[in-house]
């Protein structure tokens, strides 16, 4: 039986508007023929030798994030379920955390709290959405882990909030669905396997060091799993999605790996 | 005329994987760079852009999680190839001390003999074997900083993730100090980079030596 598709939050409501490809095609053009000149010029065989010029052509890149979607399945198959992450003490939490995002501390636009609401769309038999009282008198959990940054720094974080699999639980969420997506005030996009989602360790973080969760780190509620790479856990949270389908995330759409377990 | 069962002193085999490795290796390093870059362990030292695999961060890691694959199979395969077919023991065992003091003197005064391509000197099998140690580690501390939580285990032996991340770096440093070497001493005596193309000098001529006295005379 065919369905019709269920109109997804994630899904744009406006198309692309294409006539301003078009009125400028003879620009991108221009910019284009010049760009490859001056590489091909300055940086010469070297830079080639060093991938630069190879590194981000189509064939190539189709190349190597087919690579990187293999290495996803990899992954998946490595993922322990139930192995815990080395937890830590109080004493070596650091605080406050270590900001990161695709943008600066001072350009962090603060999410109000009190007209904020968790949106859910998909596979999900309760869809009402939820206010940040709601979620605060869900059962919470705390866990003190490291989080590590794709870019190779590390830190140890006390994050609070409620289990993740408890909340899809609570709502009805199809767990043998493929995967959890995360929408943010700030357009951010990410999402989860299932299998990560459901980790004992994965919450809802809306408490840092006890304390909620300050404008930079994600308030009023953010992702924190202790089995992915920094960039997975969606700050400023405003709608999560449990589907089938898979969609390029922010930073897996620039190249990044989509899985990024760690 | 050779007959196909010629051994020479590189079989096509370690021919093979020693170029296969040469490839991998240049790609790991070299994305491996750019992933430094973006953190670095020393303030001092930043890899230059221009010879890093680029543009950016994410596809030096596209590199290094693509590379990782032909260093750990073609790694594997040459280890199991080594042990197998007692390579690793014809050509690197035993290291004598004295013999290991003379070669050092004979080389810092820049007459190392190197008349017999087919039998390795002390300071040659010695470098071979901390090589291959390096690779083994710099697979191992990978892993650790690839899973730190998966392989949870194995990172907690190079204490935290920080530290792994460092013995990661210096694993590669000592590759490339051997790099450095390696290829000098080969362009200095290029008959050897010769036998690794073609193979080298055939073994089969003399009479197979006995097990414990293979390490001494192999090849004369």
């Amino acid at each position: 039986m065919l369905r019709t598709p269920s109109p997804s939050i994630f899904r744009p409501k406006q198309r692309i508007d294409r006539s301003v490809l078009a009125e400028n095609r003879a620009l991108i053009e221009k910019i284009d023929r010049r760009g490859v000149l001056r590489g091909a010029l300055s940086l010469g065989a070297l830079s080639l030798l060093a991938g630069c010029s190879v590194t981000d052509t189509p064939t190539m890149q189709g190349f190597l994030r087919g690579v990187s979607s293999w290495n996803d399945r990899v992954q998946g198959l490595l993922f322990r379920p139930n192995h815990l992450a080395p937890t830590f003490s109080e004493a070596q939490v650091v605080k406050p955390p270590r900001f990161n995002a695709h943008y600066e501390i001072e350009d962090v636009r603060p999410v109000d709290g009190a007209t904020w609401k968790l949106e859910l769309a998909g596979l999900i038999a309760d869809k009402r959405p939820w206010t940040a009282e709601a979620i605060n008198a869900l059962p919470q959990q705390e866990w003190i882990v490291r989080h590590i940054c794709v870019e190779g720094w590390d830190y140890i974080g006390q994050w609070s909030g409620v289990n993740l699999r408890t909340f899809l639980e609570r709502v009805g969420a199809d767990l043998t669905a493929k995967y959890v997506a995360f929408k943010c005030a700030d357009d951010y996009t990410e999402s989860l396997d299932m299998a990560s989602a459901l980790h004992p360790q994965t919450i809802l973080a809306t408490r840092y060091a006890r304390e909620p969760i300050t404008d930079p780190f994600g308030f009023p509620l953010r992702l924190r799993t202790a089995t992915k790479l920094g960039f997975k856990n969606a700050k400023w949270v405003t709608a999560i999605e449990v589907t089938n389908t898979f969609t390029e995330t922010f930073w897996s759409k620039q190249g990044f790996n989509w899985f990024a377990g760690i | 005329m050779p007959t196909a069962h010629a051994r020479r002193l590189h079989p096509l085999p370690v021919r093979i994987m020693h170029w296969t490795n040469a490839v991998a290796m240049f790609i790991m390093i070299d994305s491996g760079w750019k992933i430094y870059n973006d953190e670095v362990i020393f303030g001092w030292l930043r890899f230059p852009d221009a010879i890093t695999f680029g543009p950016w961060a994410q596809h030096g890691l596209q590199w290094h999680f693509f590379g990782m694959w032909i260093l750990f199979l073609n790694g594997l395969a040459y280890v199991t190839y080594g042990f197998a077919t007692g390579r690793f023991r014809r050509m690197l065992l035993p290291i004598r001390r004295a013999e290991l003091v003379a070669n050092v003197r004979d080389a810092l005064r820049l007459r190392l003999a190197h008349d017999d391509p087919t039998r390795y000197n002390a300071v040659q099998r010695l470098l071979y074997i901390g090589v291959l140690l390096a690779g083994v580690l710099v697979v191992l501390s990978g892993l650790a900083i690839w899973k730190p939580v998966q392989f949870s285990e194995l990172l907690a032996l190079f204490y935290d993730f920080q530290t792994a991340r460092l013995v990661h770096f210096l694993c590669m440093a000592a590759i490339v100090g051997f790099v450095v070497v390696h290829v000098t001493l080969a362009l200095l005596v290029p008959h050897t980079l010769v036998a690794m193309v073609t193979g080298g000098p055939q073994l089969d001529a003399a009479p197979a030596p006995k097990p414990e006295a293979a390490t001494a005379g192999a090849g004369h």
